[in-house]
Parts: structure tokens; C-alpha cells; sequence
């Protein structure tokens, strides 16, 4: 199966028509992605007997004209919990852990008959930028396999981008949605924090976590977001918000919307190349009729250090249930009950989960708790509050997802602080639990380059409007990679 | 505020971590940096201003109380490293603490 | 020099709810291991925890009862360790704004009464058990995972054993009125920990304390905190210093001994719980918690003496279990008079359980069969000596008192009809008693009654015998 040649609506459309049965989709899904993951390394485990199972049931069912979603394959991160499916959360700690329940997103997929082909590759617990960071392979960029994918969720992305499926969920905590979908050229769109229920997500920071789409096009992202979305009884923090049909005004007019782009997001730090991108982009929204203005958000640039305290803080204590005890990997070799915990946890948690947890417990100690934890969360109030201040005036924020396309394998995993400057434009959204967006928005030298889009709280139609508009007007969503001369 | 190697240890113990002299030493200098970068929020003013802890428009989410059979035990045994006649079994404590 | 005892106790409590405090799993004691569980209390990866609103509700009532200050925006927390009966290795709790804080009891100790006060009083959810076994390993259970409980903390103003005797004996009554918890001690479902130090009188600083965890009976309480209290002050006289120390308190010699000393303390990493938002808690909530809460065991006892003329100390044995004054409080409902029915109870009734050793509850006895029995005997449809025969099948088989008096013919023969063919027959057959009768013995009125009562099975009224033998000996 070509994925570049179809969107969701096409591909519904060849099912409908009886012109593909699912199980054929599904077979030639899983041949491509076997010939594609040679160069993208994008799944971890094949979901290849279940898949196809399903898809003879579904194809005896009949097909349901009504469900966009009907029988399509789709990757899963593999920090979503998928019922008899293992998930490691790409760590050795969950090597052979086989989920005894679903996550309500893969119920909600599964309701609506769509089928999980197999788990994506992510960086460890989802705490990384490149997909570098997994215990069991390196994922590599689309585009270029010198280059990383960007991550957590670089396994989900690569995989769209390369074709091997036409849409993917992944999660994002601090950009490890939207970074991916930049470096890939795709779109990744991180829903509003409560929007789609975190029930079965492998908790990495649960005031920041949430699951989203990447997908080819904008379209597509808003049909899969409509399939996942809505409040959930296992999670308190989901939203009793209505949902809306996130396709419903896709229509490409977006006349007087008003747009704010923030000077921090433009500022030192941000690539040439990617400035340029912006600033065309720019003229492209104020072509289609929109007013784009400069604005500031002046606690921003402390997103980061508020990011990785209360991310870490969060993490620290989420990750404490990884204990060797119930599941998981359990040490060897040990004599009482204070070995099983500290030999499990450091044979089976990798250096950056390591580190994180360091500083999160360290965050959170007695005599720093003060300093850090809680100063952190009040300067995120600061945060919050930029925000406030520029949606009573706007309708969106516009900036670049990252400061720089991607990088190459290898090159940033070696200093942590400079991995962690790469998020310095999407954490606030996260702090903030705003809806963001990613979405093609040029290339330098062969890489994507990624155009974020930020709308107020619960207002993604807002974003995926624009974020349409702009995709109709330009034609970088449509350029796709190669692989050994076939595409 | 600079972190040391001790101090780092100590982290590590409540943590359930357990790092060797090479990586100690290359753990307190990340952290070092990493705590460093975080300081520059000593510059923010934050008197009077409260935490934002929590993220979600809901508030006072609750159930009602009411009971559902617990899943199988068999299924819950299945990731279990070591189990015997329905406990979960695990080699011996030393101390004795039991908190509530 | 003469010394002063601090002492502070913090006291757990599990409550009757359906469901645990986080997941829908049942609360439940006894069950098979790991039987009444699920993947939330398991921490399995990905899950959430969901706040039952029972637990919560719970919660403000014993705060309320206990005279506690509501706390209107609270919001869970976490408590950071590691513990295998702690899946999640953190216990939800509530450490920043406890649900209820700044309340009393009041006791009394020899006459003299007294009030404690509540530092705070909060919700959190219990761990599972851990069974250390022999062979080198432990065994885990985690039915009790997440088991909703009241933490209550009283401020350091118990100075003796006795006071702390009381103000347990009092927190449970209390609790136990609230109906928020059955607090059965056996069943580990009421715990105390108890702080101790003692300081030169005068002295304006609190001695070092020690500590004694998970003591689940009164007694141990009472006794280990005479023994701790004398061990510190003997160790002061004789130049010794205090360790902040955890000890046990060991039953067989009476002793508290040490299990280990505190290097600082412990570090919990305490923060607000992300996964459950904040809550606010209304005053129309807290006037609807308020008006369910039941009566409380002052008020009640004030009515028994007041308005149903039982004695005091009658009123305070009625009130001493929520299980009694209730039934006793529905059996009145029932049409028994106050009297009889506490009479009953604390008499009869008590003694059965006793001998049985069982709970009011446990019993077939209903308020209902209690309140028909005694209308049986007040309006002489059966004999004191039958009703305890009566009592016997009703409180042991659940037996109707009316229905079971009817089948077995245990009706008192009351009717002169049926009674004066069966006394003149008697007479006629004892001429000797009838002479004894007329020359001055009165001993001859017994075995005349008694050969009547004989004939009758017993079941013959004795007041209309006694009358309707009187009337035909003097007719002879
Ligand atoms: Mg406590
Ligand atoms: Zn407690």
C-alpha cells in the first residue's frame, strides 16, 4: 500500500468501494513496513497475526461507511497500553510486559475499527528529543537516516513520514509530538491537557502528558483526534468539555483571524532557516486574510527549567511503581528486599530515565521542595498567565515548533542541557495545557521544517483551521521522502 | 547551590538507585548543570503568586461509591515474577517499617 | 525532680465503604488473598486513580463530629516510599490541606473532664499486608490496597495513659456513632500511634519523643505508654538522654523495646496528586453532611434520662456501642416501653452475648421480635418464665415471639373457665391441704398452686390461680 498517494478519505474510499478489503490493506501494510523499518528502525513489536485476525472480521462484519477509521492500520506508541499486546515504553524495565488491560484510547480505536498494526520505538518512557534514548533501537529520521527522528515519539513519526502507516498516535509531554512531526515534516497535533483521557498512558509527568495524532495532513489529524477524544470516568483530569468535529471548519477561510506570534519565539536560539520559514509563513497567513502581530510572552523563556523540575518531579514519583515487584523486570541476583528494588531499577532504567528521576526526587526533597518544585510551579502560573493575557486578544500563536531541523544521530545525546534547549518552544504549551500543532512549513537542505500553531484552551478547531488554511495554500505537506529510489 | 557527590548519593538511596564511582561523578556534574540552569528561576519574583499544580478544568471529580468485582487474580499473577498460593512473593524485608 | 508526660496520638481508621478510596475494587475483609483487587490498586502501569465520593463524604463526617473545621479547597497528595504492600510506592493522602483540622473530644478521667484537641484530620487510603514469613521471603496481599482511612491527630494535650485510655475509647465511640466505620480493633480496623515525652515540670520545651507504631488494642496503649513514660523519666534522673526512637510495645513482659533509632527524619517527597484535580467543598455539602450524620452518644443519652426515664447509668451502658443504642432506640420504635426494652438488653440480651461471645448484629434477635415479646408479657399473653423461653428461640432461631408463642401452645391460661374445672379437681384430690389451709397454714397455698401449675404445664396464669384458689377454698 502506497500511504502517499491517499489520505484517510481516499483510502475509506477504495474500503468502501470494495476496490481493497481490509485484510489486503493490512497485509501490505505490514510487507511495506517490514521493507521500511529496515531504514527508519520505527516499531519496536508487529501486532501481524491480531491485525490480520481483525481485519477478517471486519471484512466478514462488512464495512461501516460511517467510520472514517474503519479498518485502517495505525502505529501506537509503545508507552499506550495495549491489552495482550506487549508494551515497554522502549524500556528493559518492561521488556516482557504484556498489558492485562487497554488503554481507553485503544478502546476508543477499537470501537471504532481501527486496527493497531504495531507499537512504535520512543525515546525511554518518553523522556527524550531524538528516539536515541530507547533501550532497544535507534529510530531514524525520514528524510535522512543520519538524522534523528526527534522524539519521544520519533518511532510514531517516522513511521507516517516514511509511508509505512498513515497515521500514528504518539504523546506528548513536552513537544514529543509536535518536535517529531516537525523534524519528519508531518503533522502532530497535541490536544488541549483533559481533552483525550491519559487512562493507560505509561504516566511519564501527569499534569503534562497527553496523547495526540500524527498524520499527513491536517484532515486526517482532526479525524483521528475525533476518534479518541472525550471525557473518561478512569481519568479525572479528562474533560467534561463537548467535542466538537474537529473536520467541521476545515473549509480554508480564516479572514480576520487574529494572529499573535511571540518575539521570544523568534528570537536567539532559532535558526536561520527556520526564521525564514516563519516569516514566509507569516505572509502566507496574512495573504489569506488573517492579522498576524508581534506579541511577548516574557515568562516563556523559563519554560524549560519549570518544564524539567516539574516533568521530572512528576516522573520521579510515577516511575517509583517500577519496583520489580508485580511486573517488570526483577533482578537476579539479590539477597533481601532492598536489592530487588535498587538492582531491578538500574539494570533496567537507562541513564536519561535515571537522571530525570535524580532530579525529580532531588526536586522534590525537604529541604528543596521550596526552591524548586514549588517555585516552579509558580513561576508556571506566571506562565499560564502570558497565555491568558494574549488569547483575550488573539485567536492563535503562531512560532516554529523547533529551534532547528533536525539533528543528526548521535550529535546531542551526549550533553543534556542542550537536548533539553530543543524544547524551549513547545514545553510552555504543555505548562500551559494548551492545544498545539505542528505542520510542514518548508526544509533546509533536504530536513523539515515544522510551523507550530497554539490555540486557547479546548479551541482546537481554531487550530486545525488554520493549520488547514495554510496546508491548502502551500504545497510542503505534499513532498515526501525516498527510499532506494521508490517512494 | 552546586550539588556534590554525597549529596547526590544520598538522592540515589531514596530514589532506589544505585550508581558506580564513574557514573556518580558523571551524575553529580549533570545534575550540577542541570540544577544550575534551573537556578536562573531565583530571578522570578513569585510573591503572592500560587502554584499551578494541577492543569485540568475539573474540579471535584468523584464516583460514587460503588463496588466492582476486582479483576482476576490469575490475570494479575501473569506479569508477576514470583507468586505462591495467590500472595506475591518477595524476598525479605529487612526493615520493618509498614506506613499508612 | 517531678516530671510532665506529652503524649500524641495518631490515630488510623478504615471505613465501611463499598468501594476502595481510588478504584471500585470492593472493601472487604477476610477475603481470599488478592481476590479483591484490581489493576488501579495493583499500580499497574497507565492506570489513574478515581476519588470515591463515599470515602470523601465519610471523611467530612467524622471531621464533623469530631468538631473539626472543614477545609473548603483541598486536594490530594502524595506520599513518596517504597514498600511491597505499596504498589504504587506512593500512598494518595493528604498532607497540605487535611479534609478537617482544629477540632476536640472531650473526656473525662476521674471525674474530671477534659478536652483533647484534633491538630488535623485527613483521608488517605490503606496499604496491603505484608506476611513475613521464615523461609526468607514476605507474602503479599493486596485486598487492603487502598482501603479508604481517617487519619486523625490529636495536638499534644494528653499528659497520662489514662487520659490516652479515654480519649481512644472516646475517638471510637464517636466514630463508630458517625457509622463511617464498624472500628472493630480485632479486624486491625482501627490503629494508633503513639508519641510520648516527658519534660521536667515547668519546663517550657517538649522532651525528645519516642515513638510506638500500630498498637490495635487500648490495653497495649494504656500500658506501654506507663511504661514508656517511667523508663524515660528513670533514664532523665540518671543522666541519660532521650533518642528519638521507634519502639514496640511487647505484651508478654509489659515492656516498650526499642526496634529502631531515627537518623532525621524520614523524607516522603509529599506533592500535591496530579492525577486527581482539587476539590471545593461547598456549605450546602457540608449542611447536607452535617444532617446525616446520626445522633451522637451525648444526645442520646441525654434523651434516654430525660425524656424516657432511664436511669443515668443505665443511658450510658445503652450508649456505649452505636449497635445497642440503636437497637434499642427501634425497639422503643416498636411500641416496647423504654424500661422493659433497656431492661431487656442490658440484662438478657447482654448476657447471651457474653456467654456466646457474639455481637449484637450477629444475632437473629430483630428491634422488632424484641418489642413483641415484651407486649406478650405486659398484656399477659405469656408468663416471665415462658418469655425466657421465648427469648432463647428468638435471639437463637429468629422465631416470631406471637407465632412461635401460639404453635407451641405456650399461651398463659388466663380464661376462670378453664381454670376452675382443673382447680377443683385438684382440691378434691388433696383434702389434707384444703384442712392444712383452714387451720392457718399458709405453706399449703404453694402446693396447691404448684399442683395446678403442674397440671397445667406450667402455662396456667399464676395470678389468676392464686386468686381463683383463694376464692374456692373459702367457698369450702
Ligand atoms: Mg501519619
Ligand atoms: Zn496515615
Amino acid at each position: 500500500m502506497d500511504y502517499f498517494k491517499y489520505d484517510l478519505a481516499g483510502l475509506h474510499e477504495l474500503l468502501v468501494k470494495k476496490e481493497l478489503s481490509v485484510s489486503e490493506l493490512v497485509k501490505e501494510t505490514i510487507v511495506n513496513i517490514k521493507k521500511r523499518d529496515n531504514d527508519v528502525a520505527a516499531f519496536l513489536t508487529l501486532n501481524e497475526e491480531e491485525a490480520l485476525r481483525q481485519a477478517e472480521e471486519l471484512d466478514r462484519k462488512g464495512f461501516d461507511k460511517d467510520n472514517p477509521l474503519f479498518g485502517i492500520p495505525l502505529g501506537i506508541k509503545d508507552n499506550i497500553v495495549t491489552k495482550n499486546l506487549r508494551t515497554t515504553a522502549a524500556s528493559k524495565i518492561l521488556e516482557n510486559f504484556d498489558p492485562i488491560y487497554n488503554a481507553t484510547v485503544m478502546d476508543k480505536l477499537q470501537a471504532a475499527a481501527a486496527i493497531t498494526i504495531g507499537k512504535t520505538n520512543m525515546d525511554e518512557f518518553a523522556m527524550g528529543g531524538s528516539t536515541e534514548n530507547s533501550a532497544f533501537k535507534v529510530t531514524k529520521n525520514a528524510w535522512d537516516q543520519t538524522k534523528v527522528p526527534g522524539g519521544s515519539s520519533g518511532g510514531s513519526a517516522a513511521a507516517v513520514a516514511s509511508g509505512e502507516v498513515i497515521a500514528a498516535l504518539g504523546t506528548d509531554t513536552g513537544g514529543s509530538i509536535r518536535q517529531p512531526a516537525s523534524f519528519n515534516g508531518i503533522v502532530g497535533v497535541k490536544p488541549t491537557y483533559g481533552r483525550v483521557s491519559r487512562y493507560g498512558i505509561i504516566a511519564f509527568a501527569s499534569s503534562l502528558d497527553q496523547v495526540g495524532p500524527l498524520t499527513r495532513s491536517v484532515k486526517d489529524n482532526a479525524l483521528v483526534l475525533n476518534a479518541i477524544s472525550g471525557l473518561d470516568p478512569h481519568d479525572s483530569t479528562s474533560s467534561k468539555q463537548a467535542v466538537p468535529d474537529f473536520t467541521a471548519k476545515l473549509d480554508g477561510n480564516i479572514k480576520n483571524m487574529r494572529i499573535a506570534v511571540p518575539k521570544e519565539f523568534i528570537g536567539k536560539g532559532v535558526a536561520t532557516e527556520v526564521k525564514e520559514a516563519i516569516k514566509k509563513a507569516i505572509t502566507t497567513f496574512e495573504k489569506l486574510g488573517a492579522v498576524v502581530d508581534e506579541v511577548s510572552l516574557p515568562h516563556s523563556k523559563y519554560g524549560i527549567p519549570v518544564y524539567y523540575i516539574i516533568a521530572s518531579s512528576e516522573a520521579s514519583s510515577n516511575l517509583q511503581r517500577f519496583d520489580g515487584i508485580r511486573y517488570g523486570h526483577r533482578a537476579q541476583d539479590v539477597k533481601n528486599l532492598e536489592d530487588v528494588y535498587v538492582k531491578s531499577r538500574s539494570e533496567g532504567f537507562g541513564d536519561e530515565v535515571k537522571r530525570r528521576i535524580m532530579l525529580g526526587t532531588f526536586s522534590l526533597s525537604a529541604g528543596t521542595y521550596d526552591a524548586f518544585f514549588k517555585k516552579a510551579a509558580q513561576v508556571r502560573t506566571l506562565i499560564c498567565r502570558d497565555f491568558e493575557h494574549v488569547f483575550a486578544d488573539y485567536d492563535l500563536i503562531l512560532g516554529p515548533t523547533t529551534p532547528t531541523p533536525a539533528f543528526g544521530i548521535g550529535e546531542d545525546v551526549k550533553d543534556p542541557i542542550t537536548m533539553y534547549l530543543n524544547d524551549i518552544l513547545t514545553v510552555p504549551v504543555n505548562l500551559a495545557g494548551l492545544p498545539g500543532m505542528s505542520l510542514p512549513a518548508g526544509s533546509s537542505n533536504g530536513l523539515p521544517i515544522g510551523l507550530q500553531l497554539i490555540a486557547n484552551r479546548f479551541d482546537e478547531e481554531t487550530m486545525y483551521r488554520a493549520g488547514y488554511a495554510f496546508e491548502q495554500a502551500t504545497d510542503f505537506h505534499k513532498e515526501v521522502p525516498t527510499f532506494g529510489g521508490q517512494n | 547551590m552546586a550539588i556534590n557527590a554525597n549529596e547526590v548519593e544520598h538522592v540515589a538511596k531514596l530514589a532506589k538507585l544505585a550508581f558506580s564511582k564513574d557514573e556518580l561523578q558523571k551524575f553529580t556534574g549533570q545534575l550540577g548543570e542541570i540544577i544550575e540552569m534551573v537556578q536562573q528561576l531565583s530571578d522570578v519574583d513569585t510573591e503572592n503568586v500560587p502554584v499551578t499544580t494541577h492543569i485540568s478544568n475539573s474540579q471535584g471529580v468523584m464516583r460514587e461509591d460503588k463496588a466492582v468485582p476486582g479483576t482476576s487474580r490469575d490475570l494479575l499473577m501473569e506479569n508477576v515474577p514470583q507468586h505462591q498460593d495467590g500472595y506475591i512473593k518477595v524476598p525479605a524485608i529487612i526493615d520493618e517499617s509498614e506506613e499508612a | 525532680m517531678n516530671f510532665e508526660t506529652t503524649i500524641g496520638l495518631e490515630v488510623h481508621v478504615e471505613m465501611k465503604t463499598n468501594s476502595k478510596a481510588f478504584s471500585p475494587a470492593p472493601v472487604q475483609y477476610g477475603a481470599a488473598p488478592n481476590t479483591n483487587t484490581n489493576v488501579v490498586d495493583w499500580g499497574y502501569p497507565g492506570v489513574l486513580p478515581t476519588l470515591n465520593k463515599g470515602a470523601l463524604e465519610f471523611g467530612m463526617r467524622a471531621a464533623l463530629a469530631l468538631n473539626c473545621e472543614i477545609t473548603k479547597d483541598t486536594h490530594f497528595d502524595r506520599k513518596n516510599y517504597f514498600y511491597p504492600d505499596n504498589p504504587k510506592a506512593y500512598q494518595i493522602t493528604q498532607a497540605q490541606e487535611p479534609i478537617g483540622h482544629d477540632g476536640w473530644v472531650e473526656i473525662e478521667v476521674d471525674g474530671k473532664k477534659k478536652k483533647v484537641g484534633i491538630a488535623e484530620m485527613h483521608v488517605e487510603e490503606d496499604a496491603g499486608k505484608n506476611t513475613h514469613s521464615p523461609d526468607g521471603y514476605s507474602y503479599v496481599d493486596l485486598n487492603r490496597q487502598g482501603t479508604p482511612l481517617i487519619e486523625i491527630v490529636s495536638k499534644p494535650d494528653i499528659s497520662s495513659a489514662e487520659e490516652a485510655y479515654a480519649y481512644l475509647v472516646r475517638l471510637r465511640q464517636i466514630i463508630q456513632f458517625t457509622g463511617v466505620s464498624d472500628v472493630k480493633m480485632e479486624e486491625g480496623s482501627m490503629r494508633a500511634d503513639v508519641n510520648i515525652s516527658v519534660r521536667p515540670i515547668g519546663s517550657d520545651k517538649f522532651g525528645t519523643k519516642t515513638e510506638m507504631k500500630n498498637l490495635n488494642s487500648f490495653e497495649h496503649v494504656r500500658k506501654g505508654v506507663q511504661y514508656e513514660a517511667k523508663r524515660q523519666e528513670r533514664l532523665l534522673l540518671s543522666g541519660g538522654v532521650i533518642q528519638q526512637e521507634t519502639r514496640r510495645f511487647d505484651e508478654a513482659s509489659g515492656q516498650t523495646i526499642l526496634m529502631r533509632v531515627k537518623e532525621g527524619s524520614s523524607d516522603y517527597r509529599y506533592f500535591p496528586e496530579p492525577d486527581i484535580p482539587p476539590l471545593h467543598i461547598s456549605d450546602e455539602w457540608i449542611q447536607e453532611v452535617k444532617a446525616s450524620i446520626p445522633e451522637m452518644p451525648d444526645k442520646r443519652r441525654k434523651k434516654y434520662v430525660e425524656k424516657w426515664n432511664i436511669p443515668e447509668y443505665d443511658a450510658g451502658v445503652l450508649t456505649q456501642t452505636k449497635e445497642m443504642s440503636d437497637f434499642f432506640e427501634e425497639t422503643v420504635a416498636q411500641g416496647a416501653q423504654a424500661k422493659l426494652a433497656a431492661n431487656w438488653l442490658m440484662g438478657e440480651v447482654n448476657a447471651y452475648l457474653n456467654t456466646n461471645k457474639l455481637e449484637l448484629l450477629d444475632t437473629k434477635l430483630t428491634p422488632e421480635h424484641l418489642a413483641t415479646m415484651i407486649k406478650l408479657i405486659e398484656d399477659g399473653t405469656i408468663s416471665s418464665k415462658i418469655a425466657k423461653k421465648v427469648f432463647k428461640e428468638t435471639i437463637s432461631n429468629g422465631s416470631e415471639p406471637r407465632n412461635w408463642v401460639e404453635e407451641k401452645g405456650l399461651v398463659q391460661l388466663s380464661d376462670a373457665k378453664v381454670l376452675e374445672p382443673i382447680i377443683t379437681a385438684v382440691l378434691n384430690d388433696n383434702q389434707k391441704s384444703i384442712e392444712d389451709y383452714q387451720n392457718g397454714k399458709g405453706r399449703a397455698i404453694g402446693f396447691l398452686v404448684g399442683q395446678i401449675m403442674k397440671q397445667t404445664h406450667g402455662k396456667a396464669n399464676p395470678k389468676v390461680v392464686n386468686k381463683l384458689l383463694i376464692k374456692n377454698l373459702k367457698e369450702r
